[in-house]
């Protein structure tokens, strides 16, 4: 059976597009792996500073920014302070307009309630050296302001100083925050990836070493919707569905095609 | 206008790489070309910045050369990896280069065992007072025993290694899924931007 896969690409287009438009509600179940990294942000105390650090590119920023986007809403709604950095060049551009977004929302001041510390290459470096000092490795800010000088990095030393470290990446950053930060410092670990990666994370949440996982756009509906505030991630659940349906029908449509030629082969 | 004309290039750029589902052509290599040369100019204008200048340059100059000539030792490491480019001088790079494989292999070692292989093993050594215990327990023994290549799989051995292989493939399925709900989100994520901040529609 030989089906032109432009057909199929413009199957996988209407199923995708007819539900954004006509705005299908779907009911969201929280997962308890999200349900757990919900509750641990919000089990800290209003004035916390937390570390986010968006481990991800353009690439994949249709999973994971409406994540950050919640997360920030969840973080800034408790008066919690965030401190923003990235392993990936491109992942403080991302997160620096996350961060601008929401903390207009939410009256929030640079300095104050949130700093970007910015990027550093370096990776597995970068970590342990945050582990005895920040000003180690981001000695300013990203637009070149000396820490010292932020009011929101007062007391703020290392990782003692921070109850939760909060990961959002797509690729394995998380294994060197877990290698470094949580085994040889004892960190706090949420971590939010891309549905690809979730598999790879899930012993690390079983064995405690991260103590909540969103997983892809399906995780991050799930975050908005304990947060009350539903936007990009559950309107796309419902086109996610469909689509899912459209893939199981193919799949079947392959194996029953698949069987039924192996028959006429066998007979002729 | 800034916003406006970023989402008319966005939308342009985004259409011009979904061109390539009906074909190769120019457009979409020009998108692509694009991406590539503006993520490279932006790796290399952050690092410059936010690594070389404050970590290397001011230090060297304005600080004072004497307190910080021992910067001269990654400097010329530096340099040295990049005779990688004249093949004459191409084996002074190796020098530069063990030294990172070294040190990165220090760090790896040490923090997957200390890091993963141990409290891996910790959360696998659990009483079997539950389903979900015993079925932990079961998947990574067989599983581990499917990669056990000193023995024929035959006997004990085969019957548990055939159990493995189940245990493989349903990771193998759930990652396959993972990947399937990845990849239709990245199309939800391109269309709800065109159909959203580019057309207004919804």
């Amino acid at each position: 059976m030989n089906i032109n896969r432009r057909i199929i690409y413009l199957l996988v287009a209407v199923v995708v597009t007819v539900p954004l438009i006509i705005k299908i509600a779907m009911p969201v179940r929280v997962s308890p792996p999200v349900q757990l990294a919900y509750d641990k942000l919000d089990e800290l105390k209003p004035g916390s500073v937390v570390l986010l650090s968006t481990d991800y590119e353009a690439g994949t920023m249709p999973e994971l920014y409406p994540m950050t986007i919640a997360i920030l809403k969840h973080l800034f709604s408790r008066d919690i302070k965030v401190l923003l950095m990235s392993m990936y060049a491109l992942g403080v551009p991302i997160g620096t307009m996350a961060l601008d977004e929401v903390a207009a929302e939410y009256d929030k001041k640079y300095g104050e309630d949130y700093a970007i510390l910015g990027f550093k290459p370096g990776l597995n470096v970068v970590i342990v050296a945050m582990g005895s000092e920040i000003r180690d490795a981001f000695p300013t800010d990203y637009a070149g302001t000396p820490l010292e000088d932020l009011p929101v990095m007062k007391g703020v030393d290392n990782y003692d100083d921070i109850p939760i470290l909060i990961d959002l990446c797509s690729g394995s950053t998380l294994d060197s925050w877990v290698m470094f930060a949580q085994a040889r410092f004892g960190q706090r670990i949420i971590a939010g990836c891309t549905a690809v990666m979730a598999t790879s994370f899930y012993p690390y949440l079983n064995a405690g070493q991260i103590e909540g996982l969103i997983g892809g756009l399906k995780g991050a509906a799930e975050y908005e919707k304990l947060i009350e505030s539903p936007a990009v991630a559950t309107s796309g659940m419902p086109a996610q569905s469909f689509m899912h349906i459209l893939i199981l029908v193919l799949i079947i449509i392959g194996n029953i095609s698949f069987f039924i030629e192996r028959r006429r082969k066998r007979r002729s | 206008m800034a916003n406006l004309i970023g989402t008319w290039i966005a939308a342009f750029l985004t259409l011009c790489i979904f061109s390539f589902l009906y074909k190769d052509n120019p457009f979409y290599r020009f998108a692509e070309h694009v991406f590539v040369g503006a993520s490279v100019a932006y790796l290399l204008i952050q690092t410059w910045y936010f690594t070389i200048q404050p970590k290397l340059v001011q230090p060297l100059v304005r600080e004072g050369f004497a307190q910080n000539y021992l910067l001269l030792v990654p400097t010329i490491l530096g340099i040295m990896i990049l005779t990688r480019w004249f093949p004459n001088l191409r084996q002074i790079s190796w020098i530069p280069i063990s030294f990172t494989v070294g040190v990165g292999v220090g760090l790896a070692v040490t923090g997957s065992i200390q890091g993963i292989l141990i409290p891996q093993l910790k959360a696998t050594i659990v009483p079997i007072n539950s389903w979900n215990n015993a079925i932990m327990i079961i998947g990574a023994v067989t599983t581990i025993s499917y990669f056990y290549f000193s023995r024929e799989h035959k006997g004990l051995l085969g019957g548990s290694t055939r159990v493995g292989r189940i245990f493989i493939m349903i990771f193998f399925g759930a990652t396959f899924g993972y990947t399937i709900m990845a990849r239709v989100s990245l199309l939800i994520g391109r269309i709800h931007f065109l159909l959203h901040s580019w057309l207004h529609f919804i």
